[in-house]
């Protein structure tokens, strides 16, 4: 087969932009909000309010259970008959967070519980209530378990994105297939659509490499 | 380092007031009744030294007295602080009350590892106390100064031996300046030749009056220490005197033979 070099180089720009302009900033904003809901679940989850821990349990058994495309079909083809109209981008970002909240907090319990006990028990001696002990002393900690995990739930979201293309979001994906139609060269489109999001999540794994280095400095080798 | 420099609590060697007391304190968990109805009192300046087999429930009345566990039944009270009565429901607010007075020294530390060592011992002054941190940072490291510590302050726990992280631990209660001093068995986790820093720093404050209570192994310790040694078994005290009495010249059998294994292992 021939590789059609001058389309592929002037194609490669276009699709680096729907990524810089699409899928980074809707992966980025999406993780954001997930983060803050998914700390709120995990803190509901572990609170010993049956009611709180009740809902937040069913939150997540929600969306854990049904599958991301069927989530972002419902929020954007599915609330206009109950006349919610939302664009294309508030309406991914809406799905890619509430998404990520119910992966990232069963992430984010685990760390909390994972904290010892007695951590617990120093926070109070030292006359702290359970917020402030939650707060100074144990989410720090949790968070430095988190990163590896939050950090594959972060980089499996940047792919995720690509699933905004068919709620007509323009992103990386998005501007490769519009090419492929036009051009009719799929294989090449795609496989360069592909490369383009590999180079994204090896630049991300390399920051996630840094960051866990640097939260172990507290931590016996 | 004296206990002095907090006017709320009082002067070594001034006339003798109990700090704190204990009534017919109760806690059971689940089925098994761990404590059934201990009575106890520290005077000012007084070393309480807590003694017997584990299980003994020497360990839950240390944890009852700073609020880590609740009591089913009793009464605590410290000097200048409202009565405590488990008896009747008790609030977040009593306990935290309870709490404030006394503060613990674990025995695995429990130092916080995402702090240095000069944060773990202002967090209490500066997050709980709200005292200002130039004065709390002072103040711990002349602490830190004063166990032998000089020069840590940058650290992280996992940096420090066991004995210092033990000292650490020390430090971050004195901060708080409680009116009474818990140890938890502060030297079982540590190597034995770690030993004996941690107990030279708990016999200096001792010696300096600070009010303590203290579980622990260390018969000998105990003994030069303690003003009262106080013997646990069963959940109920066996035996309670001045620990020479207790301990050179038990009255109860099971004391004697708790005394005697300890004193002969072999």
């Amino acid at each position: 087969m021939d590789i059609d070099w001058e389309l592929l180089a002037s194609s490669l720009w276009p699709i680096v932009q729907g990524g810089l302009t699409g899928t980074i900033p809707l992966s980025l904003a999406s993780f954001a909000i997930g983060l803050v809901l998914a700390l709120l679940l995990a803190l509901m989850r572990v609170s010993g309010n049956r009611i709180l821990a009740g809902i937040a349990r069913a939150y997540i058994s929600v969306i854990r259970g049904t599958p991301l495309l069927v989530q972002l079909f419902v929020i954007f083809y599915g609330l206009p008959s109950i006349g919610i109209v939302l664009d294309p981008w508030p309406s991914a970002i809406i799905a890619f967070s509430m998404n990520v909240g119910g992966y990232a907090a069963e992430i984010i319990r685990a760390a909390v519980l994972s904290v010892p006990k007695g951590q617990w028990e120093a926070g109070h001696t030292i006359g702290m209530s359970g917020t402030l002990t939650m707060r100074r002393i144990i989410l720090p900690q949790a968070a430095r378990v988190s990163v590896p995990p939050l950090s594959n739930t972060f980089i499996s979201l940047v792919k995720d994105t690509s699933l905004a293309s068919l709620i007509l979001v323009t992103e990386a994906f998005r501007v490769a297939q519009e090419i492929a139609a036009f051009s009719q060269e799929f294989l090449l489109l795609y496989m360069e659509a592909a490369a383009v999001y590999w180079v994204f999540c090896l630049v991300l794994s390399a920051g996630q490499t840094r960051l866990e280095k640097r939260l172990d400095r507290y931590v016996a080798h | 380092m004296s206990p002095t420099d907090d006017s709320s609590v009082p002067q070594p060697g001034a006339k003798t007031a109990p700090v704190l007391s204990v009534d017919r304190l109760s806690k059971s968990f689940g089925s098994n009744q761990v404590l059934k109805s201990i009575d106890l009192s520290v005077q000012t300046g007084g070393v309480l030294a807590l003694i017997g087999p584990s299980g003994s429930g020497k360990t839950t009345v240390l944890r009852c007295l700073n609020g880590l566990e609740i009591p089913d039944g009793g009464r605590v009270a410290f000097a200048g602080g409202p009565a405590v009565d488990f008896g009747s429901p008790v609030n977040r607010k009593q306990i935290s009350a309870l709490r404030d007075r006394s503060a613990m020294v674990f025995q695995h530390y429990n130092l916080f590892p995402h702090m240095t060592v000069l944060q773990n011992v202002i967090e209490g002054p500066v997050q709980v106390q709200k005292r200002p941190r130039a004065e709390a940072v002072s103040d711990a490291m002349s602490l830190l100064d004063r166990v032998g510590l000089a020069g840590k302050e940058d650290q992280y726990p996992h940096q420090l031996s066991g004995g210092q992280q033990q000292r650490v631990g020390i430090v971050r209660a004195l901060a708080l300046k409680p009116s009474l001093l818990l140890f938890d068995e502060p030297t079982s986790a540590l190597d034995p030749e770690l030993v004996g820093d941690v107990l030279h720093v708990i016999k200096e404050l001792a010696d300096e009056g600070w009010t303590m209570a203290l579980v622990t192994h260390e018969l000998a310790f105990a003994r030069e220490v303690a003003s009262e040694v106080v013997f646990m078994d069963g959940g109920v005290v066996v035996e309670r005197g001045h620990p020479d009495q207790v301990l050179r010249d038990p009255q109860e059998e099971r004391t004697r033979q708790f005394v005697h294994r300890l004193l002969n292992p072999f």
